[in-house]
C-alpha cells in the first residue's frame, strides 16, 4: 500500500516537472499524506478559519458543513468538518486539500493546489492553484484543530 | 451516428416505459423543487413577473419589421406556436446545424424580415422567445424526430459529463449525481430545461437557458462558452432529450 503511494508520488514528480505544476511547489507524498509543510512553516489557525468560511475563497462551506456558527446555508454534499482534526493528521488533510483525486479518483473534492489535468480553466484563474501554499498550511492548521 | 440514433430510441422507450409504470419516474423539474410560494408565484399570471415579457412579445409578434416591413403575424397565426418550444433545438430546413429557439427567431428575422438579428439575451429576443415557449406551456417536452441530431445530441452528453474548470466539476457531477442536495443554501435541481425563459429572481430579470447555463460554467471557474457558439445547442439537444416526457412550465420562475 505504502510503496504503491511512494511509486505514485515518484511518478507524479518526474511528471511534474515539465507540466503546468511546476510554478507549484513540489511536494512528497508519503502513504495517504503529504507530511511536509508546503512553506516550511506552520499554518495560521485563524485565517484558515476565514479562508473557510469564504464562499468566494475557499468555497469549503457550498459543499462541507463546518462548526462556523455566523455562516448560514452551508452545503451537505461532503462530510462535516467537525472532528476532522481527530480523524486525520497534518499530514493526512494536506494531502486531501492539495489534490484529494489521489486518494478516490472520482472525487468531487476540488484540486486545490494542482494545475494539472483540469480543461477550460477561465482565463482569470489560469494557471492559478485554488488556495496559495500558506492558504493550504493556514487551512490544514485550522482543520487539524477542530478536535 | 447510427448507434447513437439507436441510444437515443433507446431513452425513448425508457422514458415511456418509465412514464407508462406510473411513478417509478424519478425526474423532478426546478419547479417541483421550488417553495410554495414561488410555485404560486410562477403559476399566478398576475404574479408571475415573467407575463410582462410575454406581453412585450405579444406586441413585438404583431409589430411589422425589416425591409421586408412584415410582422411574425404576417406568416405565423397568433397562438401557432403550440409545441414549438417543446420540440427545439431543431434543424431548420435547407441546414444542417440545429438552432436553438432563439436561434430560430433570428433566423426568421434576418431571413423573412430582412432585419438586423437581435443580440444574445436583448430584451427584444427574449421577449419573443417567452411569448412563443409559454404557448407550449403543459405540454410534455418532444424533441424533434430527426435522426442527424443525434451526433449534436451525443456531443451534449459529453460535454454535460466532463469535468472542467479550476474546480473540475462536470454538470454530472451536481446535476446526476448530487441533486437534491445543499450546494450552500441552493438545493441542486436536476437542471431539466422546462422553464426557459425564466425570471429569476436572482437576476431579477428574464433570461435565457443559455445564462443559465454560464452561471454554472462560471460557478465552477470554466471558461463559459461564448454565446454563439455551439456548445449550448448541443448542451441543450442532451438536456431536452434527458427531459422527454416532462411538462413545460416556460416562462418560469426560479429562485
Ligand atoms: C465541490 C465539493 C467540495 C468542496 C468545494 C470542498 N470539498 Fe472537501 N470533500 C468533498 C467530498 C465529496 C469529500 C468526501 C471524500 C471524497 O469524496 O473523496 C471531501 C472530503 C474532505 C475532507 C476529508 C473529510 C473526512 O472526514 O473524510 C476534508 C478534510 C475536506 N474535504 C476539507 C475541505 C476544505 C477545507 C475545503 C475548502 C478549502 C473543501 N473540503 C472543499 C467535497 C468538497
Ligand atoms: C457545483 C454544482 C453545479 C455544477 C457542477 C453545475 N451546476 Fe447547474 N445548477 C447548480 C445549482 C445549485 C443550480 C440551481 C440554481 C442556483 O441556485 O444557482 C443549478 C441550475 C441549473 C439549471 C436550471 C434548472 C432549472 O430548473 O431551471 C440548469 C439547466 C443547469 N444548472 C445545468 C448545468 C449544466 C449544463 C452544467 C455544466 C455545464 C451545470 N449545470 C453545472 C449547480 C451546479
Amino acid at each position: 500500500m505504502r510503496h504503491a503511494f511512494v511509486l505514485a508520488a515518484l511518478l507524479a514528480l518526474s511528471s511534474v516537472a515539465a507540466s503546468a505544476q511546476d510554478s507549484l511547489r513540489s511536494y512528497v507524498i508519503v502513504g495517504d499524506a503529504i507530511p511536509d509543510s508546503l512553506t516550511g512553516t506552520p499554518g495560521d489557525v485563524a485565517r484558515g478559519r476565514a479562508i473557510v468560511a469564504n464562499r468566494s475563497v475557499g468555497l469549503c462551506l457550498l459543499c462541507h458543513r463546518a462548526p462556523i456558527p455566523e455562516e448560514r446555508f452551508q452545503g451537505d454534499l461532503a462530510p462535516d468538518l467537525a472532528g476532522t482534526g481527530a480523524r486525520w493528521s497534518e499530514g493526512q488533510l494536506r494531502l486531501r486539500l492539495v489534490d484529494a483525486s489521489r486518494l478516490n479518483s472520482d472525487t468531487i473534492m476540488p484540486p486545490y493546489y494542482r494545475l494539472d489535468r483540469l480543461q477550460r480553466v477561465a482565463g482569470n484563474f489560469a494557471g492559478k492553484p485554488i488556495l496559495t501554499a500558506s492558504q493550504i498550511e493556514d487551512v490544514v492548521a485550522y482543520l487539524a484543530s477542530l478536535k | 451516428m447510427r448507434l447513437s440514433a439507436v441510444v437515443g430510441l433507446g431513452t425513448v422507450f425508457l422514458a415511456t416505459l418509465a412514464m407508462a409504470q406510473g411513478g417509478k419516474d424519478q425526474r423532478r423539474s426546478g419547479y417541483q423543487d421550488m417553495s410554495p410560494a414561488l410555485q404560486r408565484m410562477q403559476d399566478d399570471d398576475t404574479a408571475n413577473p415573467a407575463m410582462l415579457y410575454v406581453q412585450a412579445g405579444e406586441a413585438l409578434w404583431k409589430q411589422k419589421a425589416g425591409a421586408s416591413n412584415k410582422a411574425c403575424v404576417d406568416c405565423h397565426d397568433a397562438g401557432s406556436m403550440k409545441g414549438v418550444a417543446a420540440r427545439y433545438p431543431a434543424i431548420p430546413s435547407g441546414a444542417d446545424k440545429p438552432v436553438d429557439l432563439e436561434g430560430r427567431i433570428n433566423l426568421c428575422r434576418t431571413g423573412q424580415q430582412k432585419a438586423a438579428p437581435f443580440d444574445a439575451e436583448s430584451e427584444e429576443l427574449l421577449d419573443l422567445a417567452a411569448y412563443v415557449a409559454r404557448q407550449s406551456r403543459g405540454m410534455p417536452i418532444a424533441p424533434a424526430d430527426d435522426p442527424r441530431l443525434a451526433s449534436f445530441r451525443a456531443h451534449g452528453e459529453q460535454l454535460f459529463k466532463e469535468r472542467q474548470g479550476q474546480l473540475n466539476l462536470s454538470c454530472a457531477n451536481c446535476h446526476d449525481d448530487n441533486a437534491g442536495k445543499k450546494l450552500g443554501g441552493a438545493t441542486i435541481p436536476q437542471a431539466h430545461p422546462t422553464g426557459y425563459p425564466i425570471y429569476r429572481l436572482e437576476w431579477q430579470a428574464l433570461g435565457s437557458l443559455k445564462r443559465r447555463l454560464r452561471n454554472c460554467l462560471i460557478g465552477l471557474r470554466a471558461e463559459p462558452y461564448d454565446y454563439s457558439s455551439p456548445e449550448y445547442v448541443d448542451l441543450e439537444l442532451y438536456l431536452m432529450d434527458r427531459a422527454r416526457g416532462m411538462t413545460i412550465d416556460a416562462p418560469a420562475v426560479r429562485p
